[in-house]
């Protein structure tokens, strides 16, 4: 939800080979998953429904107080998708995710090589920096970068100005639509950079030696050694890490929020924050819904084939 | 060396991104306003100073949120650990008609649209009185990081030979008694990483808390606190980096405690990608 660490999921262990135990009770394993469905069904299930329920009625402040919202059919996803605002907050988002996804693979996917062709010591002290970062709490990085390019005191100014760029002296980068949708991309780089480059880093370690050699007896020049060896051999771990970050980017919301809450002139307004400020500064909870449902859809367009590319690992190992 | 020098410039660069945000921070904590407000930026804190963390420490309700990050946060990582065991070892231990279909509900879970969630869960929380409690942060926090303790304790409980439980139930012990004896010694460290992450989840969330915390304010949590610092310390840069520094501390301390696992689970999931 927040950090990216934990959420990143854990590869799959094969479960062990199923046997038949003696005497095991059939229904111990329904009683032992209970808890879990039970939870999920409440707390993830219940309200996915109630959301899409809820964007098609009528639901304001007065259905939130008194209860007995009245269904109107599609009448919010007309509102929506008849709004020139919700396109505009569409490209937007594709375009907010476009250019962190590609940012962030191509600098993962550089750092990962270069790690691989350090020293010892070299190596050891970019990785734990990666690590780092890694670490930082998504609110801590908010409150540094603020502090990184406030105007008069932020050390970003001052390293432009002393460069000679000297318009960006006490320069106010949050009161600019397309500075704050920069720091944001920035922001959004920096943090997710760490997991998908230590990761690929891992990856490129797994590579047999032998096939570089190879290629490097034959002549190859780094480039083809990439595009013929590496890449190839990474293809299922570039795809895994491509979609993890596509979904994480989508919807991104903390940091926008705590930073300018789509500002300035909802410069940073993407989906999900279109979406909440729609239900809560608007009190439109059904036309939030709405929106949140259509998100949810774009974003399930690019989920369908990492799902299924998990659940047929799980199946291939029974 | 000649040929060396372009990687090891390059090296050099993504250390300093990746480490100057958080040194910058601790710094700014460390150094007097007057220096903080010195035109020249000053790199080392040449009049280290703890006043900023004073300020930020005796800051209005600053103890109070801290304590209910930490409760919250807790209370989270408990509930899923015992939820997420029960079901890890179904999973693992045993055959049973819907097992594929129940992993294939954690890992739906796990790819929930949780910011999608905002405006029924501020709904449903209004409607049940939940709404301003700690208690419905604590089931939220829970549920976002079950799917994934589940999936890490089940490859945790994979790992763990059979043979051994069998071995225990041969000697007389019981099924219960195996599990407990056997599996949960071999499984500690598991445990440990796995709900050091759920907690730094938990630690960090600002959507939810910002959303359903709303009238009583001696309800929220440090994230949500500290990003309204701008309200609390105005433009005392200081006390703020000197509360994001404090914010960090105990996510940077279970990284440490974790450095070695996070590697190795890294590794582990590239090779299994």
């Amino acid at each position: 939800m927040v950090t990216q660490a934990p959420e990143r999921p854990v590869a799959a262990a094969a479960p062990p080979p199923p046997r038949r135990r003696r005497g095991l009770p059939a229904l111990w394993p329904y009683l032992l998953v209970i808890p879990t469905v039970a939870g999920t069904a409440y707390l993830l299930f219940y309200p996915l429904i109630r959301s899409v329920i809820i964007s098609f009625q009528h639901f304001r402040t007065g259905e939130l107080i008194r209860g007995g919202a009245a269904f109107v059919g599609l009448e919010n996803y007309h509102e929506a998708l008849g709004s020139a605002e919700f396109w505009a907050v569409v490209r937007r988002t594709l375009a907010w995710t476009g250019i962190n996804v590609v940012l962030i693979m191509v600098i993962s996917t550089l750092i990962a090589l270069m790690v691989a062709r350090l020293g010892k010591r070299l190596r050891l002290a970019v990785l734990l920096g990666l690590v780092l970062t890694w670490a930082t709490p998504v609110l801590a990085a908010t409150t540094i970068f603020q502090w990184l390019f406030q105007s008069k005191l932020g050390v970003v100014n001052w390293l432009l100005t002393s460069v000679g760029l000297t318009r960006f002296d006490g320069y106010t980068w949050f009161a600019d639509g397309t500075a704050t949708f920069a720091i944001m991309v920035l922001l959004v780089v920096w943090q997710s950079v760490p997991f998908a480059a230590l990761t690929l880093y891992a990856g490129l370690t797994t590579i047999p030696q032998e096939l570089f050699e190879a290629a490097r007896i034959d002549g190859a020049t780094a480039w083809q050694v990439f595009r013929d060896v590496t890449f190839p051999m990474l293809r299922p771990l570039f795809g895994l890490i491509t979609s993890l970050e596509i979904i994480w980017v989508f919807k991104c919301f903390a940091q926008i929020w705590a930073i300018s809450q789509g500002g300035p002139d909802g410069a940073t307004t993407t989906l999900p924050v279109y979406a909440y400020q729609v239900a809560q500064s608007l009190h439109k909870y059904d036309l939030g819904s709405a929106i949140s449902t259509l998100t949810v859809l774009i974003l399930l367009v690019v989920l369908v084939p990492h799902l299924r590319r998990m659940y047929k690992h799980e199946g291939a190992d029974r | 060396m000649i040929k060396r020098l372009p990687i090891t410039l390059a090296a050099l660069s993504v250390l300093v991104v990746s480490v100057f945000p958080v040194y910058w921070m601790v710094v700014t904590a460390f150094k007097p306003t007057r220096d903080i407000q010195a035109d020249t930026p000053q790199f080392l804190p040449l009049h280290p100073t703890l006043e900023h963390f004073q300020t930020a420490v005796n800051a209005e309700g600053f103890v109070l949120f801290w304590r209910n990050s930490l409760l919250v946060s807790l209370g989270a990582v408990l509930l899923s650990l015992v939820v997420a065991l029960l079901a890890a070892f179904a999973v693992a231990r045993m055959r049973w008609r819907g097992r594929k279909a129940f992993i294939l509900m954690v890992f739906i879970a796990q790819m929930a649209p949780w910011e999608a969630l905002l405006i029924p869960m501020f709904i449903i929380a209004r409607d049940t009185g939940m709404l301003d409690k700690l208690s419905m942060l604590t089931l939220i926090y829970f549920m976002s990081t079950l799917p994934f303790t589940i999936v890490t304790l089940r490859g945790f409980l994979a790992a763990i030979p059979e043979e051994l439980e069998e071995a225990a139930q041969m000697d007389g012990a019981g099924r219960a008694a195996a599990f407990r004896k056997v599996v949960l010694p071999l499984l500690a460290p598991g445990l440990m990483s796995t709900s050091l992450f759920g907690f730094i989840t938990a630690w960090n969330e600002f959507a939810f808390a910002n959303a359903l915390i709303i009238k009583n304010q001696d309800d929220r949590t440090l994230p949500v606190w500290l990003s309204s610092f701008s309200n609390v310390f105005g433009t005392d840069w200081g006390a703020t980096m000197a509360a994001a520094t404090l914010f960090m501390l105990p996510v940077l301390l279970i990284f440490l405690i974790l450095q070695r696992r996070v590697t190795s689970g890294i590794i582990a999931g590239a090779v299994k990608g």
